[in-house]
């Protein structure tokens, strides 16, 4: 918001917010309602995210805020203002190889119709992040606030695997 | 699903929020976390004309350890409470509860504070407060008030706080290093509202009897209930089997009969509340240090 | 010819894209100008509509159009029955906005375009409708009743239609068998749910008389031809695109829903393109659901446990119109007999109207009611003669040289029920195998002892795959060497950009990933079906098979004209064409193709070095011969089969039942499933994978609940419960393969397998697990509430 410090906040119905998007700080006026999965969608271009319920259940909304999985059907655009946003398009890296979540999910056959794929791919980079070696149950566990109709979640769960373990190698190089 | 129109406003400070509340009455809606508030709006379930949005408020974002409790302001995070290393130290069974809320992505935006004002009859952290004897701090531009957790759930998704007021804080209180306490319940999914679920810390005495048990169930009422009745059969025992038994019977009797909806009867519940019972007491009982 | 890429476990082509999110749905695409649309649904479930007040609605600022049933002329009328039958006596389809009348809570009611979904749904909210609320007809039983309330004024007893099918003479062994039981089996409405809702997007080109339609839909080219005719224009002139969409399961074969009537209508009206996308709550009431029927059966058996008669009267619950015709019950009736010698059938249905939302197929399609009542039979068997329940299977199933087996009934295709290969013991093994059913009971006599019930449940199925009228692809190679392939199915994940490049690859010598499948767009492949009845691999690619065959052959032609060489002795391999033998001298594919268009001209590097090497020159004589036929590598192939053929499977799970609630969880789940050849394994799994997830869900955790006034009390996905990861349990899977010969592939339809026999597979598991309270479970989906009511009935 543009308001200053010394001013009193007032109501409105329209709000200049700055969001940074996959690195990218992007300004625009927006309604106070507009839901942030639309202003990804619609007013950004983003696409990738998806929307499944607009009740915060399925998840395929899921996008990273500072670095935090959060549905993002149950935000207002300008509560983003000043914060940065992860969306699918940023998991890929600018030479444009898959990220190492991406790639597994393509050697597990862990989507099909790709439609819950988004969200359940911003889930799982937070969750790798914060649990880098999880079990199966763990998996399944972390893995419920994201709805999948298509794949009865078996490959998810060993592209999630697969992901785990890969990053996990990755870093141990690194270091 | 798009919400209706509302006006929007998020102040920095407390105080100038509390101005704001006052300005339209009880048509205006504070928005915190905004995972149970959200999907109302969506859904046009509701439709406040006005919308204070507090997540700015810097001054109510603390986790404090007070003389005997836990103090949580507006606008902590449930995950910030389940990472956080001075709840996990302090106070096990409140990480415990917030584990059961929702799942992850839920509680990286929703909030401590949050779920008490909304009295969902389903939800843990209402119950957990009145398990635990909590208390609540009210906060309006006419002053403040300490409202006990007793007092403060009136019903469904019904409380005590007046139009213009705002929840600023809850103490959960400390429970003693030996006590035993135990966080469990029943639901259809992983992640899903429990179709009931309860609270227990059991202290024990020297001689390894029941000195003093605080229950406090959810989903079986429109409110949280203390399950006073079960705590009262619990008094002085060992928690042998019969114990067990006469307490799950009563709390059977606790369950609210307008508590029917699609995923359970009063009476499914009532079954469900006497098996979760014993299983809450055994699970505390374990736990307990003597 | 050895096949390289036919059967083998490529990785998703289509990935990528979608991994990226880089994937187009309907939803995703703007064009310019673009507005929104939002309906307005009935929120009474029977009522006269006696007044729409639309002015303020109207003049809200942001608001383009609002229409109600008056504004429709010419278009409202009711949307064309999809199929017809001779025992649908009393088909009724709907409007695409209610007139005088609605018929269920989601009817489509009036039609607001707006500069965006926000501002629509506000005037939505302006829209003031007087309804005159009439008796609502709220269930099967409602609807069968003597003086029930009426679906549909001028239908009798709410009838849409009545079969009876005999086989054998079902009577008069009633009359001498030694046993005959009889039960009431029920199961209840669910819905598929896919993550993506519906959605449409049209444009109406003025310039070109050209509409073009996005459509969330499972069979764009039926739509082509509707929207042509109710709009008055050429078939050519109308485009309709099914772009990616995000899981059907039978909700999107659906056709016409009114608002891929409406949002054409507005577009053409307004001059402008019109999107609307269903949310998720729109998707409860007005999205096709399935699943509702009650089975009246009888059953008669010898003392060896053979099947010899079965009677098997029901109601099917076709909510408040017929679309789809009766697709669902004839599926449920010829689907009974499943596996076993069943010589001597009565089927009857009746399918009833009642004020809910229509039912049109949903994954399985009437095969899962089927089951269950076949399957709880052949558990029922096995208890009252004591004998092992895999072995009375085993004594009833069709033997692998009792092929072809006519079943006796005329399939949903008009055509005869008869299979064409199976080995249903070989499956049987296997699952047994899978879940160590020999062991099992010893596992659950100790699990007992330590006060745990568990429970191992089996179900075997026999599936109606692949069936007509037919599909048809096309395969063309251009001057880069890229190959092109189009089909009218479409696709919601099962992968057909992949599958069919496999195909296709395997004939042209090229990497799958050459070859750019197109699927759903009705201007890239005109004559088609769509993707259903598990029978877009089977036909559509069997159609790509001929088409690529074609191609091949032509290739080899065009190539043995140029190396002076026999056809016979050209082969095709990694994108080149070369006489065997000679691999160095080889020809691209791109090089055969410019070859094949005998222009003077031709482009690009390919044409360049084609000039510089030293072929033979054009035969005299026409330059495309008869022989020759049409100009470049390219051909379209048509595949139509005889009828349907039948896959199978045997699925079994191991559960332990908590007596003390009645939750249940699932320790191990194993499917075995014969579909035939398979062209890509992977796929066929992951296919499988999901029909188990929605089986599971449609057992234990979904259920949709109407109240007495017709109202969906659980619409939304708080209260209708799809399964989570945490809910489904690993699921191993295990083939057998009886290759069909009705098709050159060999294969056999596998997308619905899944989910067909879980819900009998649950029951039986559940009586298993619970033997010694005498339970039996005749209803699904169960939940623990229930389950753990009819535990206690069993005990007290």
């Amino acid at each position: 918001m543009q308001e200053q410090e010394e001013e009193t906040p007032v109501f409105t119905e329209e709000c200049t917010i700055s969001v940074t998007v996959n690195g990218h700080r992007y300004e625009q006026r927006v309604p106070v309602r507009l839901l942030l999965s639309d202003f990804l969608r619609h007013e950004i271009h983003h696409t990738g995210t998806h929307i499944g319920c607009e009740h915060g259940v399925c998840g395929c909304c899921t996008v990273l805020l500072n670095g935090e999985a959060v549905r993002s059907c149950l935000m207002f655009a300008v509560q983003a203002d000043g914060m940065v946003v992860t969306t699918i398009e940023g998991m890929a890296g600018t030479n444009s190889h898959l990220h190492p979540i991406q790639q597994a999910f393509q050697e597990k056959h862990g989507l099909q119709c790709g439609f819950c794929t988004p969200g359940i791919i911003m889930s799982v980079h937070a969750m790798l992040h914060e649990n880098p070696n999880p079990s199966d149950d763990e998996i399944r566990h972390e893995l419920s606030g994201n709805i999948c109709r298509c794949t009865g979640y078996q490959n998810i769960v060993e592209a999630v695997r697969l992901a785990a373990e890969r990053l996990r190698e990755h870093h141990t190089e690194v270091q | 699903m798009k919400p209706p129109r509302f006006q929007y406003c998020a102040p920095r400070i407390l105080d100038e929020a509390l101005t704001l509340l006052d300005q339209n009455g009880d048509d205006t809606k504070v928005l915190a976390g905004g995972q149970s508030f959200v999907p109302l709006l969506n859904m046009r379930l509701a439709a406040p004309a006005y919308i204070v949005d507090i997540n700015h408020i810097s001054e109510l974002n603390y986790i404090e350890h007070e003389d005997g409790y836990l103090a949580i302001g507006a606008t902590v995070r449930q995950r910030q409470v389940e990472r956080s290393a001075l709840v996990q130290e302090k106070h096990p069974l409140l990480v415990e509860a917030v584990k059961h809320i929702g799942h992850m992505q839920i509680r990286n935006r929703g909030t401590i504070v949050g779920s008490i004002a909304h009295a969902d009859p389903g939800a843990e952290l209402p119950a957990l407060l009145t398990c635990l004897n909590g208390e609540v701090l009210v906060q309006s531009s006419r002053g403040e008030r300490v409202i006990k957790a007793e007092e403060f759930f009136t019903g469904y998704l019904s409380t005590a706080l007046e139009p213009g007021e705002m929840l600023t804080e809850v103490r959960f209180p400390l429970i003693a290093s030996q006590a035993g306490w135990a966080f469990i319940e029943f639901s259809r999914r992983s992640g899903d509202y429990a179709l009931v679920g309860a609270a227990a810390v059991l202290t024990p005495t020297a001689d390894n009897r029941c000195m003093s048990a605080y229950i406090a169930y959810l989903g079986i009422a429109g409110a949280p209930m203390r399950g006073r009745a079960v705590e009262d059969a619990l008094a002085g025992t060992m928690l042998d089997e019969s114990t067990l038994d006469a307490a799950a019977e009563a709390a059977r009797t606790l369950v609210s009969d307008d508590m029917s909806d699609v995923h359970a009867t009063a009476e499914y519940r009532r079954v469900l509340t006497a098996e979760l019972t014993k299983r809450l007491l055994k699970a505390a009982w374990e736990r307990r240090r003597h | 010819m050895a096949t390289r890429w036919f059967g083998a476990p490529v990785q998703r082509i289509e990935d990528p894209r979608l991994l990226r999110g880089r994937g187009t749905y309907v939803d995703d695409i703007d064009l310019p100008e673009m507005l929104h649309a939002a309906v307005l649904r009935s929120t009474h479930a029977r009522a006269r509509i006696l007044s729409i007040d639309t002015s303020a609605a109207r003049a809200l600022p942001g608001v383009h159009l609002v229409l109600t049933a008056s504004n429709l002329g010419q278009v409202l009328e009711p949307s064309p029955l999809l199929v017809p039958h001779h025992a649908l006596t009393q088909p009724r389809t709907q409007l695409p906005l209610a007139l005088d009348e609605v018929h269920y809570v989601g009817e489509a009611v009036a039609f607001v375009v707006a500069d965006n979904r926000y501002i629509a749904e506000d005037a939505l909210d302006l829209i003031d409708v007087e309804y005159d609320p009439l008796p609502v007809v709220h269930s099967l039983e409602t609807a069968a009743a003597e003086d029930a309330p009426l679906v549909h004024a001028d239908v009798p007893g709410n009838v849409a239609a009545h079969l009876v099918q005999v086989v054998g003479d079902p009577d008069a062994v009633f009359a001498s068998a030694a046993h005959v039981l009889h039960e009431t089996l029920l199961m209840d409405r669910g819905a598929a749910m896919p993550m993506e809702c519906r959605g449409v997007l049209a444009r109406w080109d003025a310039h070109e008389g050209l509409l073009t339609c996005w459509i969330s839909t499972q069979g764009p080219i039926p739509i082509r031809n509707g929207l042509a005719a109710i709009f008055h224009l050429p078939e050519h002139k109308v485009r309709v695109i099914a772009p990616d969409v995000g899981g059907g399961f039978g909700t999107k074969i659906m056709m016409f829903y009114p608002e891929e009537i409406l949002v054409p209508f507005a577009a053409i009206h307004l001059g402008r393109p019109v999107k609307w996308i269903e949310d998720r709550r729109e998707h409860f009431i007005s999205a096709n659901q399935e699943r509702s029927q009650l089975h009246e059966v009888e059953y008669a058996f010898d003392d060896q446990g053979i099947l010899m008669a079965v009677r098997d009267k029901f109601l099917h619950d076709t909510g408040a119109y017929t679309p789809y015709g009766i697709i669902v019950p004839i599926i449920t009736a010829c689907t009974l007999p499943g596996p076993y010698r069943l010589k001597n059938y009565y089927s009857e249905f009746k399918v009833l109207y009642t004020n809910k939302v229509p039912v049109s197929p949903y994954r399985g399609a009437g095969r899962p009611h089927a089951v269950f009542v076949m399957e709880r039979i052949m558990d029922r068997i096995a208890k009252e003669l004591n004998i092992d329940r895999a072995e009375v299977r085993s004594r009833n199933f069709i033997s692998p040289d009792e092929f072809p087996w006519d079943v006796g009934l005329v399939y949903q295709d008009g055509g005869p029920t008869k299979y064409d290969s199976g080995n249903y013991q070989a499956g049987l093994d296997k699952l047994k195998a899978l879940l160590d059913y020999d062991n099992f009971p010893a596992m659950q006599a100790d699990a007992r002892k330590q006060g745990r019930y568990l429970g191992l449940g089996i179900g075997c199925y026999v599936e109606g795959t692949g069936i007509g009228p037919y599909e048809g692809a096309q395969v063309r190679v251009e001057s880069d060497g890229r190959v092109f392939a189009s089909t009218g199915v479409t696709t919601q994940g099962q992968a057909h950009f992949t599958t069919f490049a496999q195909i296709v690859a395997d004939q042209l010598g090229v990497d799958p990933k050459d070859v750019l499948v197109t699927t759903g767009d009705t201007h890239a492949f005109y004559w088609g079906v769509g993707t259903y009845a598990s029978r877009a691999a089977t036909i559509a690619g069997s159609a790509m098979y001929l088409a690529a065959v074609k191609v091949r052959e032509k290739a080899k032609q065009v190539a043995a004209d140029l190396f002076e060489a026999s056809p016979d002795d050209i082969e095709l391999a990694d994108g080149k064409v070369f006489v065997k033998d000679a691999p160095h001298r080889a020809l691209t594919l791109g090089q055969v193709a410019i070859s094949a268009n005998p222009l003077r001209y031709a482009y690009g590097e390919n044409a360049r070095k084609l000039m510089s090497m030293n072929l033979a020159g054009p035969r005299p004589g026409p330059a495309l011969s008869q022989e020759r036929g049409a100009p470049g590598l390219e051909a379209s192939e048509f595949y139509s089969p005889p009828h349907g053929s039948f896959a199978s499977g045997v699925h079994g799970a191991i559960i332990e039942v908590d007596p003390k609630t009645g939750m249940v969880t699932f320790h191990k789940y194993a499917a075995v499933h014969d579909c035939g050849r398979v062209i890509n394994p992977i796929v066929v799994e992951g296919q499988v994978h999901g029909g188990v997830a929605q089986g599971i869900g449609g057992a234990f955790f979904e259920r949709l609940v109407y109240d007495e006034e017709g109202q969906l009390i659980n619409a939304s996905f708080m209260d209708y419960l799809l399964p989570t990861a945490a809910e489904i349990p690993p699921i191993e899977v295990d083939h057998v393969e009886t290759p069909s010969p009705l098709n050159p592939l060999g294969v056999k339809g596998a997308g619905e397998a899944g989910v067909i026999p879980v819900p009998a597979l649950f029951a039986s598991a559940i009586d298993n697990a619970l033997s010694q309270f005498g339970l039996r479970v005749r209803e699904m989906p169960l939940h623990p509430r229930r389950l753990y009511e009819l535990l206690q009935e069993s005990k007290g």
